[in-house]
């Protein structure tokens, strides 16, 4: 028995460790079997240096055909299981094909990193980074250990950023006009607004404001649409009569958002939408929009901190 | 149905309160261990309760309350968490973060009261913020609650001046633009109210937005009390601002409440002064308000106010406050066409309280109140409505409050053309008013036009008004009428007094004016009326009396003679009712006033009447008792007669005095007509022998009466008689009567010891108690002494 307990062991623990574990910042990251787990957050351009360390089990020695260590982006679509597409692959041997006896550590680094993507855990697709290392072998497989870690982008704001207003409704039922000062937020964002009343002819209980998520992955016939509602904001208890106008001030760190991607890689897509819900009195839910998506909006990852807003939306129709 | 709903309201109530209380419970626990995640996580379950749209008004304060005090412990937390070093700024962020609004506006306002007390961010844009936000509530009942927390919140952190929230230059108008806009939502919520739900409920929803008002009207009051709220201020933004809501809301509820809160909560002097448009805002307002108690409040504010002080008075002149409510007052009635008699009458009761506290000498302001409201009234007919009438009560007597002297009322012109609206019943009450008044501050009226002009005012008790004849049927049918009647014409009676001038020619004038108007009074009037009169004649001979007789002999000043004429006259008048006790009475009367004038003429005409009126129309044995007394009485005292008519008068008394028809009476009559002839101080009457023969007389009589007693029913009766013969013989002889001796006293008194002795008398404890102290005295005088003494000496007892 201890034969066999013997044979199915790895013959090796391996681990890999970045250089500058203690001061990176450390994120929650999904794992597939739904634990979280605090992974090191990187950006673009940064240097990924770090360690392997490779202990071989009981003090045997093994045989092996080369250590590399790979930093691989891979794009994993679910309905297409199985199928990675790696859009960026850096490779470094860290050892040529013989044998191990001992522990042995293989510094690695990876310079300037370009990561164009970030990372991201939607319903059919996932953006990943990870740090794979492999230990060939002849006829028995391979040794590999994965490391994961997150990117995320920090764009500058946008140097355009118009405010959205729209009128809009159901004919001779309700008729709206909404401004939001602006259509592209970063994630610590507070979208302020308002809401003015031209013809109210239902009687509403409530008027929530939506954020919904519309994930898009394939290309032609293949494509999969997703659509997830991330936050139900209430914005008016009551109906309104003509004329009235209600304020909107929602906080966008509480939620959790992404920045909005646009046919990443050709494999998906993500977008964000506000939407504005009516309940009547009968909790029939109105949509304001003809679609039930909702106002585009653009989400970045923003650099710098959240700066308090006073109410400043002072607009005059 | 209705207690269903009761009953399933009380269910909610207590589920709502569970759900409040155990949601606090968990709070509780997080503040105790410092967690402000779940701080506000049940603080917001625990004010979810509060969304509910079940409860009515009343059971949603009970809520309300309940979730008040939470959040004050809430707020403690707040406070603490932000002295710990919690940036008060990202605890203001953090409870936007709620997903439903209610529950993230409460707890909005809660922290940004902690925000403004921290003085990290000005109190305006914190405020501003608030009210702002407090928009996203549009639900009626919810959102006029969560304002008036948000009031209840920032009111003591107002940036008002000398406040320590005190911001810049601007600071008031940013205290006062945020109550202004929270006053303005609310009272929207408030009148958005009605349009919630059915509409046959609409009753019970008015019930309860009435229940709802003063959260609205507190709002008013907190502006009142922003000490930077000065006169300007008001007059440029507070008061416009708020009239204009008050007036665009169009809604009646609101609008009387809030006029009434505008002029309850300021001051009144900010109320002079800008009461072009406050008074303005008035016939903007729905026609159902009920503008008259709006307007009526204000003059009763105004009114106190100038009665308040002197000082305030030229304000009053300067802003010309009069003419302006007076043109107020006028376009408001026009405005309203179909405004009742009452509103009316109210309105112009209102104004008149004011000209007469404001400007209490111009009576032609108070002259033209009256007018116009008779110009009101024109063609109304009388009024019916009884609380109409009241009010013009009200309206009428005012003056004679204020001036507590009808003669200045005498002076308005048109005040007897209002008591003309005024049903009968009412007209006299108004009039029993106006003589209390007088009798109250007792004024003198003095001249002939005024005692025109007042009986004008008091007709209704002098004579029946035209029409209402019937009325007058009805009424005495009445009991209880009949006493209001002799009530009303005591009073009447009354006024005849007070009618009085130190000259006799006017005095004489306004008898003949009252004479003149009671003597259309009527066969009911009469004996209240002319016996004052008659009273109120003598007292002016009585003036005249000591005066010489036509000094000036001049044809028409006023002489006694020409006085006894009239009461002659008069009596006359009243005997023709016929009152014959009452007309004898009055001619005795006035027999002895012309007594003491020395007119033995005029004297001797008025006994005359007298004795006429006892010979023809004193029929009841009764009253003849008592004329015949009344008669002996006075001619007793007559001294202007001579010889001749004296004898035929007491000839006549006596003869009376014997025919009457009790024999008790009959010598009761007979012994008083002794006194006839024996008068004290004049030595020419004094005439022992026909005392003697009256009392012998008398003596007859009782005797007579015990035989008939005797009699008729087997005992002699009471020696009652005899005594009192007895003490009349005593008094003749003690003044001096040589005809009455010892000796006809010693058998008088033996007899009556005889009398009480014998079988066949009735014993009498009274009768013998009078007889004891009869002789008792007889002792007395014995032990005096002197000449008294020695009179009695002989009488033996």
């Amino acid at each position: 028995m201890d034969f066999l307990v013997g044979a199915f062991k790895p013959p090796c623990n391996v681990s890999i460790s970045f250089a500058d574990a203690r001061t990176r910042k450390q994120v929650p990251l999904k794992k597939d079997n739904g634990q979280t787990i605090m992974v090191p957050l990187f950006q673009s351009q940064e240097n990924i240096i770090g360690e392997v360390l490779i202990e071989p089990t009981q003090g045997k020695k093994f045989e092996h055909n080369g250590v590399k260590i790979e930093l691989l982006g891979q794009i994993e679509l679910y309905f297409d299981r199985g199928n990675f597409y790696d859009f960026t692959s850096l490779v470094r041997e860290l050892d040529v094909p013989g044998e191990l006896y001992e522990r042995k550590t293989y510094q690695f680094e990876f310079s300037t990193v370009e990561m164009p993507h970030e990372s991201y855990n939607g319903i059919n697709v996932r953006l990943r980074y990870i740090l794979k290392v492999t230990i060939g072998r002849n006829y028995i497989s391979n040794i590999v250990e994965c490391q994961d870690f997150v990117v995320r982008n920090y764009t500058p704001p946008p140097s355009i950023n118009n405010s959205i207003k729209m009128e809009v409704g159901i004919e001779d039922c309700l008729h709206i006009e909404f401004e939001y000062g602006k259509s592209k937020y970063h994630l610590k964002d507070v979208i302020i607004g308002k809401i003015y009343f031209l013809l109210v002819r239902i009687k509403i209980k409530n008027m929530e404001l939506e954020i919904r998520r519309r994930e898009s992955t394939g290309l032609g016939p293949n494509t999969y649409v997703e659509t997830e509602t991330l936050a139900k904001f209430e914005l008016m208890d009551g109906a309104p009569v003509r004329g009235e106008s209600i304020p909107v001030r929602l906080f966008l760190s509480p939620y959790e958002l992404t920045p909005t991607y646009r046919n990443i890689n050709n494999k998906f897509s993500v977008k964000y939408y506000l939407n504005l819900v009516f309940v009547d009195e009968e909790d029939r839910r109105q949509h304001t929009m003809a679609s039930s998506s909702g106002i585009l909006v653009w989400f970045f990852s923003g650099v710098g901190g959240f700066i308090f807003m006073s109410y400043s939306c002072d607009l005059q129709f | 149905m209705i207690s269903d709903g009761v009953e399933d309201e009380e269910k909610w109530l207590t589920a709502g309160i569970a759900g409040l209380q155990q949601n606090a419970f968990y709070m509780h626990r997080a503040l105790d261990s410092n967690n402000l995640r779940d701080a506000l996580k049940y603080s917001a379950q625990m004010l979810s309760e509060l969304r509910t749209s079940r409860l009515s008004p009343h059971k949603y304060y009970e809520l309300y309350m309940r979730s008040f005090d939470e959040l004050r412990k809430l707020e403690m937390f707040f406070k603490e968490e932000a002295r710990r070093g919690c940036s008060i700024i990202d605890l203001y962020e953090l409870v936007q973060h709620a997903g439903n609004i209610l529950p993230r506006l409460y707890l909005l306002c809660t922290v940004g009261s902690v925000y403004i007390k921290s003085k990290e961010a000005p109190a305006k844009d914190v405020l501003k913020d608030l009210v702002e936000m407090c928009r996203g509530i549009q639900h009626p009942v919810r959102g006029l609650f969560l304002r008036s927390y948000l009031s209840q919140v920032s009111r003591d952190k107002l940036p008002d001046i000398g406040s320590e929230y005190e911001g810049d230059a601007d600071t008031v108008t940013d205290a006062v633009e945020f109550v202004l806009q929270n006053f303005t939502e609310m009272n929207k919520l408030w009148v958005r109210m009605q349009h919630q739900g059915p509409a046959r409920e609409k009753e019970k929803r008015e019930k309860e937005r009435s229940e709802l008002r003063d959260l609205v009207g507190k709002n008013l009051h907190v502006l009142s009390q922003i000490e930077g709220v000065d006169l300007d201020m008001y007059k440029d933004t507070v008061l416009p601002r708020v009239l204009e809501q008050v007036v665009n809301c169009k809604d009646e509820l609101a609008q009387h409440y809030l006029m009434d809160c505008i002029i309850q909560v300021f001051p009144d002097e900010y109320h002079l002064q800008t009461l072009d448009v406050l008074l303005s805002a008035c016939p903007q307002l729905q026609p159902s308000v009920d503008i008259k108690t709006v307007l009526s409040q204000l003059m009763e504010r105004l009114s106190n106010y100038a009665a308040s002080s002197a000082e305030v008075l030229p304000e009053f002149l300067q802003v010309e406050a009069f003419s302006k409510l007076s043109n107020a007052i006028g376009k408001v009635i026009e405005a309203h066409v179909d405004m009742p008699t009452i509103g009316v009458v109210t309105l112009y009761s209102s104004l008149l309280t004011f000209t007469l506290h404001v400007h209490p000498d111009r009576l032609d302001y108070a002259d033209q109140v009256l007018g116009a409201c008779v110009k009101k009234l024109s063609g109304k007919g009388k009024i019916e409505d009884s609380k109409a009438t009241k009010q013009i009560v009200a309206l009428l007597s005012a003056p004679l409050e204020k001036y507590n002297d009808i003669v200045t009322a005498l002076k308005l012109s048109n005040y007897p053309r209002v008591m003309e609206y005024l049903d009968t019943e009412t007209n006299k009450v108004m009039a029993t008013v106006i003589i209390q008044s007088i009798m109250k501050n007792k004024t003198c009226i003095e001249t002939e036009d005024k005692v025109e002009a007042l009986f004008e005012l008091v007709k209704g008790l002098i004579k029946d008004l035209e029409g209402n004849l019937q009325d007058e049927v009805i009424c005495n049918s009445f009991l209880i009428d009949e006493d209001d009647f002799k009530e009303e014409q005591n009073s009447f009676a009354r006024l005849i007094q007070m009618l009085y001038n130190e000259d006799p020619e006017e005095m004489f004038k306004i008898i003949c004016t009252v004479r003149k108007h009671i003597l259309t009074g009527g066969p009911k009037r009469l004996p209240f009326t002319i016996p004052s009169l008659i009273f109120s004649c003598l007292k002016l001979v009585r003036q005249l009396q000591g005066q010489d007789e036509n000094p000036f002999g001049d044809e028409t000043s006023t002489t006694p003679k020409k006085i006894f004429q009239l009461l002659n006259q008069t009596i006359e008048a009243l005997s023709s009712v016929p009152a014959p006790e009452l007309s004898l009475r009055l001619y005795l009367q006035c027999a002895e006033a012309a007594n003491d004038c020395d007119l033995e003429p005029v004297a001797y005409e008025f006994f005359t009447q007298a004795y006429i009126l006892y010979e023809e129309e004193i029929s009841d044995s009764k009253a003849q008792v008592t004329a015949i007394h009344l008669i002996i009485g006075t001619l007793q005292r007559m001294h202007v007669f001579g010889v001749e008519n004296r004898d035929t008068l007491t000839h006549k008394a006596t003869g009376y005095s014997a025919k009457l028809l009790k024999k008790s009476d009959q010598c009761r009559a007979v012994y008083a007509c002794s006194n006839l002839f024996w008068v004290d101080d004049q030595e020419n009457m004094k005439d022992g022998e026909r005392v003697l023969l009256c009392l012998k007389r008398a003596l007859r009589i009782a005797n007579a009466a015990q035989q008939m007693a005797n009699a008729a029913r087997g005992n002699t009766g009471s020696v009652t008689l005899f005594v009192e013969i007895l003490n009349k013989y005593l008094y003749f002889f003690e003044k001096g009567n040589p005809q009455i001796t010892v000796s006809t006293i010693q058998g008088l008194i033996e007899l009556i010891t005889t009398e009480m002795h014998s079988d066949t008398t009735t014993p009498d404890p009274a009768a013998d108690a009078f007889f004891a102290s009869t002789l008792r005295y007889i002792q007395f005088q014995k032990q005096k002494g002197g000449a008294v003494g020695e009179k009695y000496e002989p009488i033996k007892v």
